[in-house]
């Protein structure tokens, strides 16, 4: 059960000049793979060229999120097996299509009765928990009144801890400028009161902006009527506070499960375990200065 | 469309989409080519509607689709002609509304004889000259008359020439009918008798798609059409760029009409053009056979002025009985006070046409040594264009060129570096055109409007100044035309005077003189009597009292404000949003609503309530503006000897067509047959498994040697080329490239030219997956990545298998991303109505590996062609 | 994160699937200087220890060269960090906040604190022979220690499964391998009969470092594969083996006694006070080269150790099936729906 409570991290630090906080809700179930997002988010964030070649991964030749794409798409071309009992009409139609092709001798595609073209539009969670901010030993990695996590460029040292520490592998260190770079929401947008630029881009509403509380909302309903329609493999991902990470603040709802579209099936931030962390190094820590001091006993008997 | 009900125009607009209850995308990709306008597709489904995707290949479309329908290419009109004889078989036309709305009660000629009779063609047939005498078309009764021969109108149809012209009749009298429709000649019989034989199981042999699967969507449709519900096609190029384009979307014409869904929210036909403008290309036209608002351009005709043209192209019904004062106002707008009544308003000042001028032609007698010099304004031909590698060939045998654009397009720099330069068919030196490039400015750098995909008029205001020499159109257009006056000024020869009178006195704006834009569109729409900016084109004159640019577009800047440029946002008005732009005409967004009520006036349901005629108020209201006269009451009648729009009933709602029904039968403005058949595209692997008429009779293809064929069906050495190639777009790139394939962003999103093809094929042909692949055909051979995808079906067609490979079109040489340009490998044969190439269907074959280079690689082709017994 | 009693109609996949294959989390981007600087300040630190208790009990000659050890530490250590950085101008901003969920703001300031104290405690000890030992030598090693183990925190405090899986263990093995580092760094040079508590502690650390490891690889399951194979795999053997001869010459090295040389004699002749050793009492040179030889090979073992367990984080970023299927095992353990 997700809760549509959420979680504010910075009301505390921003008291009065606090907003509600801001979230993306990615329906990928409309997403038609078009790529505005990712022209979009270029444009408007200055972001370089950042050419991979054709990868021959269906119409993907963006890679993944990096310091230079900060919104990705994704596109993945499955074979559907649906059984008979628990098929809408339509795959009735493709088992028939398939036997026709099957008594004439024409191998059949291995074990399909249906076909289907995932797309799906990647990008910074902007976690409630964020490993990146808890990494960043500069500070640049701050927390916005939205609730968004956005990297100072002038601070930066380019350290390169957040980059590790992110479980969805987002964050990055941009090439020949040494910084690490990643999706902001746009926050100069949200500072004039306009949404980030892919949401403005996206034709089909697939990338939805507003008050993540709203947002929370709307997709579980949405969730709701899909299943009302027979799509039961519709699901939420990153709705939940109870996650790894406290929730999402870009979240998504996903047809298959999260590893096919390269997000963590389990995500837990660092920090979670930052205190068993302490406790082995301490723990090591006075083993070794025991450890040293002891090696003296033996020449001081 | 035009010859079907009037207009050649989207019927509605893409926001009417989400009201539809089954869309039928067809012939279109609409999602990855009109990702805009594809959110309404969206909503609908979000609403209920079943979304159905017909193509060749599983598209981004498809994954949003409820059901996709994998089809041979070139097979579309069987398949629409097997939802006809469905519809028809089964009864389940919408009665009411074929037998008001249609000619379906209309009895043809005796002399007609249909493909059924004469093994796939009509009667009229003259092969030698590659046409069809209409007579015995028309319906019975009618005395043809001076109609016979030529009439301009004839041509002006489809997607580049989006039509125009609506039917006439010779007099105003109605035809002979039968309201029961059961008179063997009428023309719901005659329907009947010519799709009897498109079976579902003919379908599926022709078109390689399951039975079970075509029923399905002849179902949904059925389904989803009549008085509660209504269904819409949307289409684009992959119908019209066919030998029989016309006749595809003729095909639809007929299954929406019987289905009434034409003129009704959330149905019609939703063509889907191929560039932001191109509608508006056609509205003010840069086509060789249309005037504005699509008058005919005169032909050159032994007897000839504005009567005469008037005579032959005027019907006495109908709103084109108007055609008139609509060419009047168009000469004032253009010749100012030097057009008076003594000179017929200038009409001899219009240039003659005495043949086709259309772009292949043209392109051919480029080759052939005939021009001397060209200009290319945003297009880029050596890509786009069918047959590039003659088109590239043509451009060395200028003796100028000039090439306006962004960036140094193919077709701007194939002297030096064509493909055909490589392979020594070129050589740069040897080469004497004298080419200019001159810099184009972008939209965001000049004021002017767009016309789109739905009749809508949108105004796009200036941003920033155009860097350097980068000038608009208009501009350019203006300023070359000022200094040729300039040059011919003081002269006394007759033929300089058409330059010289011009109203040539548009007012200039800021550093660059660029001409005020708004000056333009107010000439455009039109001043009457008072020198007020017309609100329509009812009140327009053949005094000479009235100016009109494009009587169609008159009231675009009604009120002297600029329609065009209006913001109104959606959430403050109703979902039609008329106060947002201006469409045309007279600012409808859907066609033909008079169809959205029943003969006596009430909407054919309620939930399906669009436009109505309230008694009380003696007038149309609706959702819309009318596209009616707003006070004719339902009950009209007209008295004898009325004219133009006043000789039409109250329930007659196709209002340009002479006898105001839309057409299932089209005795004229089309030449290649009243009835929609299935004829095989120019190159097919197959024969024609419904007729012996192979393909198009009267298509036009052009016998050259630079332009061979492969042979098609069962001609000897068909094998060679075994498979059925289609080309398509992708959404990050655009058309020809050029506007694309040179900036980073989008280069890198698609950043080479590949080809699609099922495991099966890469199998059969030994193709690995990111490996290369060429393909040839009998005009050249060319190379790609190659895409391995289940996305591509082989299909069972006429019981054999058949693989297609998919081809983007978008690459060429110049760019960040280069690549060979898929138009190489199609032929010069195009539709006959509107000279469009067929560049959806075709044959190839498909070898491993990269191709020749140099002079290798014509001796390569030529060894295949050559295997194939290939020739004329 | 699974919708209201939704299930799948999917065919149940027996193992997961992966996007292409490509990795889940990115790897470091970190360039060789950052193994370097683990084993550097590892020395830094266990020297620090080695020589405070050193000075403490009055082995003044091994103390001295274990400050130096320390100081070299202490001295490369913020170099090597600094040339790791992606804009190494702002290596200041480091120290612009303190942030307790980062290991390495708090390596950092452990890194500047225990530099200064190292190197005041060296300086105190290069200028003062007869120094016993105060707050400085007492401040470095407290922070040395920490110094030498946080490192390990720095890399399993990540979201990369093969080190984060390892947080237990980790911290003993850099521990230990830094102790071996110290002790290896002091029997370079230092003569026999201060050596001893060296040696001692050269081949405890290496014995540690081994069941340390060997117990991590064991826990970490499929994840060990990250430090097996590959270019980690390879480099973990040499560090192994070069740790082990590098014991064994220590053992050697120390196996013969000599009167007046022998680790008890010296050790009785020793007062509380720590007087000096007898002279002469180095032991021979041959017992003294195979200790420094020795020393050496602790060395390398230590650098090649660091080096294969960074690499082995690049591995297991670069799979993503160890990200997904220690995400899932976990899950399916937890019984949560979706596993």
């Amino acid at each position: 059960m997700s809760s549509h409570l959420i979680a504010t991290p910075s009301a505390e630090t921003y008291k009065s000049e606090s907003q509600p906080r801001k979230g993306f809700f990615t329906d990928t179930s409309v997403c038609i793979g078009c790529k505005a997002c990712e022209v979009a988010c270029k444009e408007w964030n200055h972001v370089p060229p950042d050419p991979q070649g054709l990868t021959g991964n269906s119409y993907d030749n963006s890679g993944e999120l990096g310091a230079n794409r900060w919104r990705h798409v994704a596109f993945i071309e499955q074979k559907v097996s649906v059984g008979i009992e628990e098929s809408p009409p339509e795959s009735f139609v493709e088992e028939a299509a398939r036997q026709n092709l099957v008594s004439d001798g024409l191998d059949p595609h291995a074990d399909e009765d249906g076909f289907r073209w995932l797309m799906s539009s990647d990008v910074c969670k902007h976690c409630t928990e964020a490993g990146c901010l808890d990494a960043c030993p500069t500070g640049a990695l701050f927390r916005t009144e939205f609730d968004t996590v956005v990297v100072q460029e002038d601070i930066c040292n380019g350290c390169g801890y957040c980059v590790v520490s992110c479980p969805f592998g987002v964050i990055d260190q941009r090439e020949g400028d040494g910084r690490v770079w990643k999706c902001t929401m746009c926050y100069d947008r949200l500072k004039d009161d306009m949404e980030p630029a892919c949401a403005q881009a996206c034709p089909t509403d697939s990338i939805q902006f507003g008050d993540l509380e709203e947002l929370r909302e709307r997709a579980a309903r949405r969730v709701e009527r899909l299943h009302g329609r027979g799509h039961e493999e519709a699901r939420l991902y990153g709705d939940s506070e109870d996650d790894g990470v406290g929730g999402f603040g870009a979240f998504f709802l996903l047809l298959d499960e999260p590893e096919t579209y390269r997000l963590p099936p389990d995500p837990v931030v660092p920090t979670r375990r930052t205190p068993e962390v302490w406790a082995a190094a301490l723990g090591a820590a006075a083993a070794l200065a025991g450890g040293v001091a002891a090696s003296f006993l033996r020449g001081r008997r | 469309m035009g010859t079907s009900f009037g207009r050649g125009g989207a019927t509605t607009f893409q926001q009417d989409l989400a009201n539809a209850d089954c869309i039928v995308i067809m012939g279109s990709n609409m999602a990855e080519a009109h990702p805009v306008g594809f959110q309404w597709v969206v909503e609908a489904r979000e609403r209920g509607a079943k979304v159905i995707h017909v193509d060749p290949r599983f598209t981004r479309t498809s994954a949003l689709a409820d059901l996709h329908v994998p089809i041979r290419a070139g097979s579309d009109i069987a398949f629409l002609g097997g939802i006809v004889n469905y519809i028809l078989g089964n009864g389940r036309e919408f009665r009411e509304y074929v037998q008001a709305y249609t000619n379906a009660r209309t009895i043809i000629s005796d002399d007609f004889r249909d493909t059924e009779d004469l093994d796939g063609i009509f009667s009229g047939l003259d092969r030698e000259g590659r046409k069809y005498e209409r007579d015995s078309w028309q319906y019975k009764g009618m005395d043809v008359g001076a109609s016979a021969g030529e009439r301009e109108y004839g041509e002006a149809e489809g997607e580049q020439a989006h039509g125009a012209h609506g039917g006439e009749l010779e007099h105003g009298e109605p035809p002979q009918e039968d309201e029961t429709l059961q008179d063997p000649r009428c023309v719901f019989q005659l329907l009947k008798k010519h799709y009897a034989r498109y079976t579902p199981e003919m379908v599926e042999r022709i078109c390689g798609v399951p039975k079970e699967t075509f029923l399905e969507v002849a179902e949904a449709l059925c389904e989803n059409s009549g008085r509660e519900r209504t269904s819409a096609f949307c289409y684009s190029v992959g119908w019209t760029q066919h030998s029989v384009g016309v006749q595809y979307i003729r095909t639809a014409a007929i299954v929406q009409l019987l289905l009434g869904n034409i003129g009704r929210p959330g149905g019609g036909i939703m063509a889907l053009r191929g560039h932001a403008s191109i509608q508006g290309s056609t509205d003010i036209p840069t086509l060789f056979n249309i005037l504005p608002g699509y008058l005919p351009m005169p032909h050159a005709h032994e007897q000839t002025g504005l009567d005469v043209y008037v005579e032959r192209n005027a019907p006495p019904t109908g709103f084109w009985g108007n055609t008139r004062p609509y060419m009047v106002s168009l000469l004032k707008a253009w010749w100012g006070p030097t057009a008076r009544y003594e000179n017929d308003f200038c009409f001899d000042y219009l240039p003659r046409i005495d043949k086709d001028h259309s772009h292949y032609r043209t392109v051919a007698d480029m080759e052939d040594n005939k021009l001397s010099g060209y200009f290319v304004m945003g297009e880029n031909p050596a890509v786009g264009s069918a047959n590039s590698k003659l088109q590239r060939l043509a451009l060395a045998k200028l003796k100028w060129l000039v090439v306006r654009d962004f960036d140094e397009i193919e077709t701007a720099s194939f002297w030096h570096d064509a493909p055909e330069i490589e392979t020594g068919e070129l050589k740069t030196e040897e080469i004497g055109t004298e080419v200019f490039l001159m810099p184009a400015a972008a939209h965001t750098e000049k004021d002017g409007s767009f016309t789109n995909t739905q009749r809508l008029l949108q105004w796009h205001h200036k941003a920033v100044e155009p860097e350097g020499d980068c000038r608009s159109e208009l501009w350019f257009m203006y300023h070359l035309g000022r200094r040729v006056r300039e040059k011919l000024a003081g002269s006394e020869r007759e033929r300089d005077r058409p330059i010289l009178d011009l109203t040539w006195d548009y007012p200039t704006v800021g550093p660059t003189e660029e001409p005020d834009a708004e000056a333009v569109l107010a000439e455009i729409g039109g001043f009457d009597a008072e020198r007020e900016p017309l609100p329509d084109y009812l009140p327009l004159r053949d005094d000479g009292s009235t100016t009109c640019g494009c009587w169609i577009y008159a009231g675009c800047y009604a009120d002297r404000v600029n329609q065009t440029a209006r913001r109104k946002p959606g959430r403050e008005q109703s979902w039609v949003a008329p106060e947002w732009a201006w469409a045309w005409p007279m600012n409808r967004r859907i066609l033909y609503n008079r169809a959205s009520a029943d003969p006596q006036g009430k909407p054919w349901s309620e939930r399906k309530r669009y436009i109505w005629w309230d008694a009380a108020e003696g007038e149309w209201t609706g959702e819309d503006v009318p596209d009616f006269t707003p006070d004719k009451a339902p009950d009209y009648v007209p008295e004898d000897g009325a004219k133009a729009q006043q000789a039409l009933r109250g329930d007659e709602p196709f209002i340009m067509q002479g006898d105001g029904r839309a057409w299932l039968f089209a005795p004229n403005g089309i030449v290649d047959g009243p009835l929609p058949t299935h004829y095989e595209p120019h190159e097919s692997p197959f024969d024609n498994p419904l007729y012996g008429q192979r393909a198009n009779p009267v298509r036009e293809g052009y016998r050259r040697r630079d332009n061979p064929f492969n042979p098609a069906g069962s001609e000897p050495g068909s094998d060679a080329y075994p498979y059925v190639m289609t080309t398509y777009r992708l959404t990050e790139h655009h058309t020809a490239g050029g506007m694309s394939r040179t900036l980073p962003f989008l280069a890198e999103l698609q950043p080479e030219f590949f080809c699609e093809v099922s495991p099966e094929l890469a199998r059969e042909r030994g193709l690995e997956h990111g490996g290369w692949a060429t393909i040839v055909s009998a005009r050249t051979a060319i190379e790609a990545r190659v895409m391995v995808t289940e996305r591509m079906k082989p299909l069972r067609v006429d019981g054999r298998v058949v693989h297609q490979v998919g081809l983007p079109y978008h690459w060429g040489n110049r760019g960040i991303s280069t690549g060979d340009s898929a138009n190489d490998l199609f032929p010069f044969a195009l539709d006959p109505n509107v000279h469009i190439q067929e560049a959806k269907a075709a044959t190839c074959d498909v070898r491993p590996g990269r191709r020749p280079r140099g002079p290798e690689l014509p001796a390569f082709v030529e060894r295949v062609r050559r295997e194939a017994g290939a020739g004329r | 994160m699974n919708p209201k009693g939704g299930e799948a109609s999917m065919v149940p996949r027996e193992r997961p699937t992966s996007y292409y294959g490509r990795p889940i989390v990115k790897p470091p981007v970190w360039k060789p200087e950052i193994p370097l600087y683990f084993f550097f300040g590892g020395l830094a630190g266990a020297s620090a220890n080695l020589a405070a208790a050193a000075t403490f009990a009055g082995r003044p000659r091994l103390a001295r060269r274990a400050w130096v050890g320390a100081f070299v530490g202490v001295t490369v250590s913020p170099m090597l960090l600094i040339k790791d950085l992606g804009r190494p101008k702002r290596f200041l901003y480091m120290l612009r906040v303190i942030k307790i969920t980062s290991p390495m703001s708090l390596g950092a300031w452990l890194l500047a604190a225990n530099g200064g104290a190292t190197t005041l405690a060296t300086g105190l000890n290069l200028l003062l022979p007869r120094r016993r030992g105060g707050l400085p030598e007492v401040g470095a090693a407290l922070l040395g220690a920490p110094l030498a183990t946080y490192t390990a925190a720095l890399i399993t405090n990540s979201a990369i499964p093969a080190w984060s899986e390892a947080r237990v263990e980790m911290p003993f093995v850099f521990g230990a391998s830094a102790a071996a580092s110290a002790a290896g760094a002091a029997l370079l040079t230092v003569p026999g009969d201060e050596a001893e508590p060296a040696r001692a502690l050269g081949i405890a650390a290496v014995v540690v470092e081994e069941a340390a490891s060997k117990i991590m690889l064991k826990r970490l399951g499929p994840l060990a594969k990250a430090y097996e194979k590959g270019e980690a795999g390879k480099v973990d053997k040499a560090a192994r083996a070069l740790s082990a001869a590098g014991a064994l010459a220590l053992l050697a090295g120390g196996r013969r006694g000599r009167s007046g040389s022998s680790p008890r004699g010296a050790g009785l002749a020793r007062g509380r006070r720590g007087a000096k050793a007898p002279a002469g009492g180095g032991g021979d040179p041959a017992r003294r080269a195979i200790s420094a030889a020795g020393g050496a090979l602790l060395l390398a073992g230590a650098v090649c150790k660091r080096w294969a367990v960074f690499k082995a984080g690049f591995a297991s970023a670069e799979d993503p099936d160890q990200t997904i299927n220690l995400q899932r095992e976990r899950m399916a353990a937890e019984g949560r729906p979706g596993a």
